[in-house]
């Protein structure tokens, strides 16, 4: 992670994610209505609301899985709403998936190391990588990183679920991320494994933000600066982590609704 | 199990282990040297009939069954058009080189073999350009029309493709002072080129190209969210899979000295995808041994057939029958039934016992 090569001062003052009026509709069910969000470089938020909230279908238009209806989506400056998701990806956009999105029929290894490929060059090479290849290096990294170096050459389907959440977040990681995009990744996580898993996202360096999608408060509230309560497809408060926590209506909708 | 056992093995291979990344070659099987040794001294065994008619046809089959067994196994792509492309640079070198007909073309093999198999690459990447986009059944569907297509258009056409009489009296090329038509040379190269690209498919299996293509398979949603982009990448695979059937669509003529349209029929597609499956999809040496037991029956079976007092063209049934018990029995081929095999008779060993390990 620390091949990251992003100085701050080469972005110059654009916000990592700009997002202007972003409307996405189902047939007549409007996901997301008007919703507009600045994250800033190196920010960490997080995005809660119940279920149905539309936080997935946010995340969906941001990486490009589906464009908005309508609105405008700006990645470091650029206007990305209508790249496909790899462009993005390409430019340090990362994220995960609620349900683990691996290669089950491939080893931990190579899961990450297709994730450190996808974001660099030679993606159709037919030669097959040396020993010390700097990406194979990079991909064992990154291994380390989320504590799965004893299993590296497991296949991904023999993993345990904690085990295969951690390889999630590492794929994210991959290259020179800019700005992550974690959905729950909490889910289903044993105490221990939450502690371990606030740890990595607390010792990110500082300049990858991200935005997590979190049920658990312990951890939403404890690796963010910022907060953006959804309902029913809008936003409708913003805050830091005290703030939010203190908000009544956000009692009210939210925390007294039994996730807490 | 197969498909796991050959990806777990490549994969530690992969690995930038010290010993385990010395030559990818020397981790070869033993059972390959085993079958490879066999193979070259052939010609000492076997006779003329057996040498051309059942071990070189398997590798001419073979090679364009492996071009389905990368598509299908490792792409999860299941093309029907692959003896298309196979019959279609057949065509190509027989119109473009020498032959029966009147105010042919007649280029020499070397510059028609090139051109026969860029074509092919080409109409490889239309044919992965209009797949693509489908998936599962309707991969098939579309790979299939395209096969009827082209097989009707070929019978009817007479400007090019000589219609229903095909193109015929095809000389086989005579280079290096060989004729590459007699048994002995000829053999050679049929086990050759299949062994190249065997050794291609196994290598590419395990490049980033390769890879990237399994994780398609797997999971095309998340390939795209790594910064891969899905559909130029699994045309490439087309492209690559077309390059490799149109190998052994022009040995084909080579070895027949002509094409007609029955080499591209419908059924020949769908044999096909019989022998790829039948040998297992999973693995690249499947479609040879696919190959070779399709070649055995539709040789022998005739004859016993007709021994028994049946009509020798129910071939076509002991096939079918023998279709329908690999896809009961061991829908990874017989690679499959082999691999269990071998793991039954090896409980101990490492593979069973990290599958073990796995769940804990």
């Amino acid at each position: 992670m620390d091949s990251v090569a992003q100085p701050l001062s080469t972005i110059g003052s654009a916000n990592a994610l700009e997002l202007r009026g972003v409307t996405r509709l189902f047939g007549a069910l409007a996901a997301l209505t008007d919703i507009s969000l600045t994250v800033g470089p190196g920010e960490r938020r997080a995005v809660l609301g119940s279920n149905g909230a539309g936080k997935t279908t946010l995340f969906n238009c941001i990486t490009g899985d589906f464009p908005p209806s309508s609105g405008t989506i700006r990645f470091f400056g650029e206007d990305v709403t209508f790249f496909p998701p790899y462009e993005r990806i390409r430019r340090g956009l990362r994220r995960t998936y609620q349900i683990s999105a691996l290669f089950p029929g491939l080893t931990v290894l190579d899961n990450v190391y297709l994730a450190v490929r996808g974001v660099s060059r030679g993606r159709y090479s037919f030669i097959r990588p040396r020993r010390n290849d700097t990406l194979v290096n990079a991909a064992e990294s990154l291994i380390q990183a989320v504590h799965l170096t004893p299993i590296k050459d497991r296949l991904v389907a023999e993993l345990a679920y904690g085990q295969q959440r951690q390889l999630e977040i590492a794929l994210a990681l991959a290259g020179a991320p800019r700005l992550v995009l974690f959905d729950e990744p909490a889910a289903g996580l044993s105490p221990t494994e939450r502690a371990e898993l606030v740890d990595i996202l607390s010792s990110l360096p500082a300049h990858i933000g991200y935005i997590i999608i979190e049920h658990d408060m312990d951890v939403a509230l404890r690796v963010v600066e910022r907060v953006t309560m959804m309902h029913n497809g809008r936003i409708f408060k913003e805050g830091s982590p005290q703030e939010i926590e203190a908000d009544p209506e956000v009692q009210e909708l939210y925390l007294g609704g039994g996730h807490g | 199990m197969a498909l796991a056992e050959n990806r777990a093995r490549g994969a530690s291979r992969a690995a930038s282990q010290p010993n385990s990344q010395a030559s990818w070659l020397q981790n070869i099987n033993p059972a390959v040297v085993l079958v490879g040794v066999v193979v070259l001294i052939m010609p000492l065994i076997a006779s003329s009939f057996v040498l051309t008619q059942i071990f070189g046809w398997s590798y001419m089959l073979g090679t364009i069954a492996l071009s389905l067994m990368f598509l299908a196994g490792y792409g999860g792509m299941v093309s029907l058009a692959q003896m298309t492309i196979a019959g279609f640079a057949g065509y190509i070198v027989a119109i473009l080189g020498v032959n029966g007909m009147p105010g042919g073309i007649g280029w020499p093999w070397w510059l028609a073999v090139p051109a026969a198999l860029i074509l092919a690459m080409i109409v490889g990447a239309v044919i992965g350009a209009l797949a693509v986009r489908t998936a599962g059944i309707y991969t098939i569907m579309i790979t299939l029309a395209i096969a009827a297509a082209f097989f009707y258009f070929a019978n009817q056409n007479y400007a090019i493709f000589n219609g229903h009489t095909g193109i015929n009296s095809v000389p086989t090329p005579v280079f290096l002072g060989v004729d590459w038509r007699a048994d002995l040379p000829s053999y050679y190269l049929e086990l050759g080129v299949a062994f190249l690209c065997w050794l291609a498919v196994s290598y590419v299996a395990r490049a980033p190209f390769g890879l990237a293509l399994q994780g398609i398979r797997d999971n095309p949603r998340r390939m795209a969210a790594l910064g891969f982009n899905v559909t130029a990448h699994r045309v490439a695979a087309y492209v690559f899979a077309a390059l490799i059937a149109a190998l052994g669509g022009i040995l084909l003529v080579w070895s027949y000295g002509e094409i007609a349209p029955g080499t591209v029929s419908v059924s020949a597609a769908i044999d096909i995808l019989v022998i790829a499956v039948v040998g297992g999809i999973g693995s690249p040496i499947g479609a040879f041994i696919g190959a070779l037991l399709y070649a055995v029956l539709k040789t022998f079976a005739l004859d016993v057939l007709v021994a028994f007092g049946l009509d020798g063209n129910r071939f076509r049934l002991l096939i079918g029958l023998g279709f329908l018990a690999i896809v009961f029995f061991s829908p990874d081929g017989i690679i499959g039934l082999w691999a269990r095999w071998r793991n039954r008779a090896r409980p101990g060993s490492p593979r069973a016992q990290s599958t073990g390990g796995g769940h804990g």
